[in-house]
C-alpha cells in the first residue's frame, strides 16, 4: 500500500500514549474499589466508625483518580474514526458492541452509585450505601469486560464472518466473542492486576502516614487490608497470567517468540529467566540472540504446551513453517500465508468487480476464493517476512519486567502483610519507605503488560487479518503529529492536576474522629 | 439529614452533595473543562470521522475502504 510509514507510526504512538494515560487510572480504580468495598464491609459487620473513616479516606482518593481518569479512554475512540478509519469501518459491529455495551454500563451503574456512595451516607440505609459501594466496584469491573473483550476480539478474532457486500466483518456468535479463552484470561488477569496496584499504592500512602507518624490506627487497618488484596491479586494475576501466556502460545506464537527472544524452535524449551540480548541479531543473520542469558529448563514448553518436552516453534521457524501444529497438521511459511493472503485480497477485489457486472457466477466463485483464504487476508499487505516480527527488545524486556516486578510485589505484599497482622510493620521505618517508594513500580509492572500484550501483536491491529498499515486511514502525517502534542501536554496538565489535588488529600488525612462507636 | 423515600429526596440527595461539596469542586472544574476540551475543540476541529469527509452513504464507504483494502491487488 502507498502509505507512508511515518504515518502509521505517528498513529501508533498517539494511540500508545492515549492507551498509556488511560491506563494509569483504570487499575487504581479498579484496586481501590475493591479495597475501599472491603472496608465498608467491615463498618457495617461491626459498626465500627474508624472503619467508617478509613473507608471514606479511601473513597476520596478513587474519587480523584476516578474524575480525572473518567472518559480519557473516549479520546481512544476518536482516535479509532479519525486514525484508524478502515480498521473502524472494517471491524464493524463486532468493536461497536461491546464498546457499546460498557458505555451503558459506565454511564448508569458507576454514574448512578458512585453519587449515592459520596452523598449518600445518613441518607439511604447502611446496607443500601455499601450495596451501592459494591456497585460501583462491580460497574468499574465490567466496564473493563467490555474493552478487555473488544482487545481480546484483536488478538484473537472469533464469532465473525467477512461480509464482501459491506466490506465489514459481522459477528455470528457474540458468545464466542465474549468468552473467548483469550478474552476470559485477559480480563481477569487486567483486572486482578489492577487489585495488586491499588494495593501498592494503599500501602504505600499508609506508609507514608506511618513514617509520618500520623493516623497509625487508619494507616494499620489500611495496610491489613491492602496487603490481602494484594496478596490475592498478584498470586491470581499470576495464574491468568499463566492462562493468558498458553493462550498466546496457542493464537500468537509470533507473540511468544518475540517475549522469548527465540529464533530457533526446540522441543523442552527452557524459559528466559535473565538475559541480554544481543544488539546486532536480526532475523536472517547467523548472530546469537542472547549476550548473555540464564534460562530455567524446559519451562517455556511447559507453559507453553502444558508439556515438559513439547515443541515450541521460534521465529525463524515461523517464518519458514513446516513444523507441526498441536492438531496434527503441518505450520504454513509465511510465504504461503502471503500467498493465501493476496488471492484473499484478489478475491474480494473480484468480488466487488463482479457485483459492479451484476456477474453472480463470478461473484459466487470470487467469494468461495475469498472465504476459503480470508483467514490469511492480512498477509497480503506484507511485502517482507521480517515484517511480520514484532519489536523483540521491546516485547522482551517489557515480560521480564513485569515478571520480575510481579515476584517482587508478591514477596512484598506476603512480607508486610505477615508483618502488620503481627503488628511489627508500624516499626520497620526502612521497610515503609521501601513500600511508599513501590508505588511506581506498580505503574511500571502494570503498564510493561499492555507492551507485551499491544507491541507483541504487531504488526497487526486484528491478528492475521489486518496490520496496522492497512487499518490507518489515509490523512496528513503533520496533523497526527500535532495532535499527539497537543495530548501529550493535556495529559501532562490532568496528570499534574491529579497528583496536586490527591497529594492535597493525602496531607489532609482521613476525616477527624468524632467517635468510636455507632 | 433525612432519609431518601421518594424520587425527589433522591434528587435533593444530589443537589445538597453538590452544594455541599468540598474537595469534589476543583474536580469537577477539571472534569468540565476536559470534557470542553475533548468534545468542543479536540473532537470538532482534530478528529472528525475521516470516511464521513470520504463518503456520504454507507455503500460509498464501503466502496471506499474495498478500494484501500484491495490496493495491494489493484498495484499487482
Amino acid at each position: 500500500m502507498e502509505i507512508d510509514l511515518s504515518l502509521v507510526d505517528w498513529s501508533r504512538a498517539q494511540f500508545a500514549l492515549t492507551a498509556i494515560f488511560h491506563w494509569l487510572f483504570v487499575p487504581l480504580t479498579l484496586g481501590l474499589g475493591v479495597i475501599m468495598s472491603i472496608m465498608e464491609t467491615i463498618y457495617h459487620r461491626t459498626g465500627d466508625l474508624k472503619w467508617k473513616r478509613t473507608a471514606k479516606f479511601w473513597m476520596k482518593i478513587f474519587g480523584i483518580n476516578f474524575a480525572i481518569g473518567v472518559a480519557s479512554g473516549i479520546i481512544l475512540e476518536f482516535e479509532f474514526g479519525t486514525n484508524w478509519s478502515n480498521y473502524s469501518f472494517f471491524v464493524g459491529d463486532i468493536f461497536g458492541a461491546p464498546l457499546a455495551i460498557e458505555g451503558i454500563f459506565a454511564f448508569f451503574m458507576e454514574a448512578t452509585f458512585i453519587a449515592v456512595m459520596f452523598f449518600g451516607w445518613d441518607r439511604v440505609s447502611k446496607r443500601f450505601h455499601l450495596a451501592s459501594t459494591w456497585l460501583v466496584t462491580i460497574g468499574a469491573t465490567l466496564s473493563a469486560l467490555w474493552i478487555l473483550v473488544a482487545n481480546a476480539w484483536m488478538q484473537y478474532p472469533v464469532g465473525m464472518a467477512f461480509n464482501p457486500d459491506t466490506v465489514r466483518n459481522e459477528m455470528v456468535d457474540f458468545w464466542a466473542v465474549a468468552l473467548s479463552p483469550v478474552a476470559i484470561n485477559k480480563f481477569f488477569h487486567a483486572v486482578l492486576s489492577g487489585w495488586t496496584l491499588g494495593a501498592a499504592v494503599t500501602l504505600g500512602i499508609s506508609s507514608w502516614f506511618l513514617l509520618k507518624k500520623r493516623e497509625r490506627v487508619f494507616a494499620i487497618d489500611s495496610i491489613k487490608v491492602a496487603s490481602v488484596v494484594g496478596i490475592a491479586g498478584i498470586v491470581l494475576s499470576m495464574i491468568t497470567g499463566d492462562g493468558s501466556a498458553h493462550q498466546v502460545a496457542l493464537t500468537q506464537p509470533m507473540k511468544l517468540a518475540a517475549m522469548e527472544g527465540l529464533y530457533e524452535g526446540e522441543e523442552g524449551a527452557g524459559l528466559v529467566a535473565v538475559g541480554v540480548l544481543n544488539p546486532q541479531k536480526e532475523y536472517g543473520n547467523d548472530e546469537d540472540p542472547f549476550l548473555f542469558d540464564i534460562k530455567l529448563p524446559k519451562m517455556l514448553s511447559f507453559f507453553a504446551t502444558r508439556s515438559l518436552n513439547g515443541y515450541v516453534p521460534g521465529i525463524n521457524n515461523l517464518i519458514e513453517g513446516g513444523y507441526p501444529l498441536p492438531d496434527g497438521s503441518e505450520a504454513l511459511s509465511t510465504e504461503e500465508k502471503m500467498q493465501r493472503g493476496k488471492a484473499a485480497n484478489f478475491a474480494l477485489m473480484d468480488y466487488r468487480a463482479a457485483k459492479k457486472e451484476n456477474n453472480t457466477a463470478a461473484m459466487t466463485e470470487a467469494k468461495e476464493r475469498l472465504d476459503e483464504n480470508f483467514s490469511h487476508f492480512g498477509y497480503s499487505y506484507f511485502t517482507d517476512h521480517a515484517e511480520t516480527i514484532p519489536n523483540v527488545p521491546m516485547v522482551f524486556y517489557s515480560f521480564r519486567v513485569m515478571v520480575i516486578l510481579g515476584g517482587y510485589f508478591l514477596a512484598l505484599f506476603i512480607l508486610v502483610g505477615i508483618l502488620s497482622w503481627k503488628k511489627r510493620f508500624a516499626d520497620i521505618k526502612w521497610l515503609q519507605w521501601v513500600v511508599l517508594l513501590s508505588i511506581p513500580l506498580a505503574y511500571i509492572c502494570s503498564e510493561a503488560g499492555w507492551i507485551v500484550a499491544e507491541v507483541g501483536r504487531q504488526p497487526w491491529a486484528i491478528q492475521d487479518i489486518l496490520p496496522v498499515q492497512a487499518a490507518v486511514s489515509k490523512i496528513e502525517t503533520s496533523s497526527v503529529a500535532v495532535t499527539f502534542f497537543i495530548f501529550l501536554a493535556l495529559f501532562i496538565v490532568l496528570l499534574i492536576a491529579e497528583l496536586s489535588i490527591m497529594f492535597k488529600q493525602i496531607a489532609a488525612g482521613p476525616e477527624p474522629v468524632v467517635n468510636t462507636k455507632k | 439529614m433525612a432519609q431518601i423515600k421518594s424520587v425527589s429526596d433522591f434528587l435533593r440527595m444530589y443537589v445538597d452533595g453538590f452544594k455541599n461539596m468540598t474537595w469534589g469542586r476543583p474536580l469537577w472544574v477539571i472534569i468540565a473543562i476536559k470534557l470542553f476540551i475533548m468534545f468542543a475543540i479536540l473532537k470538532v476541529f482534530f478528529f472528525p470521522n475521516f470516511l464521513n469527509q470520504q463518503a456520504a452513504s454507507e455503500s460509498e464507504k464501503s466502496e471506499y475502504v474495498a478500494n484501500e483494502l484491495t490496493r495491494p491487488s489493484q498495484q499487482h
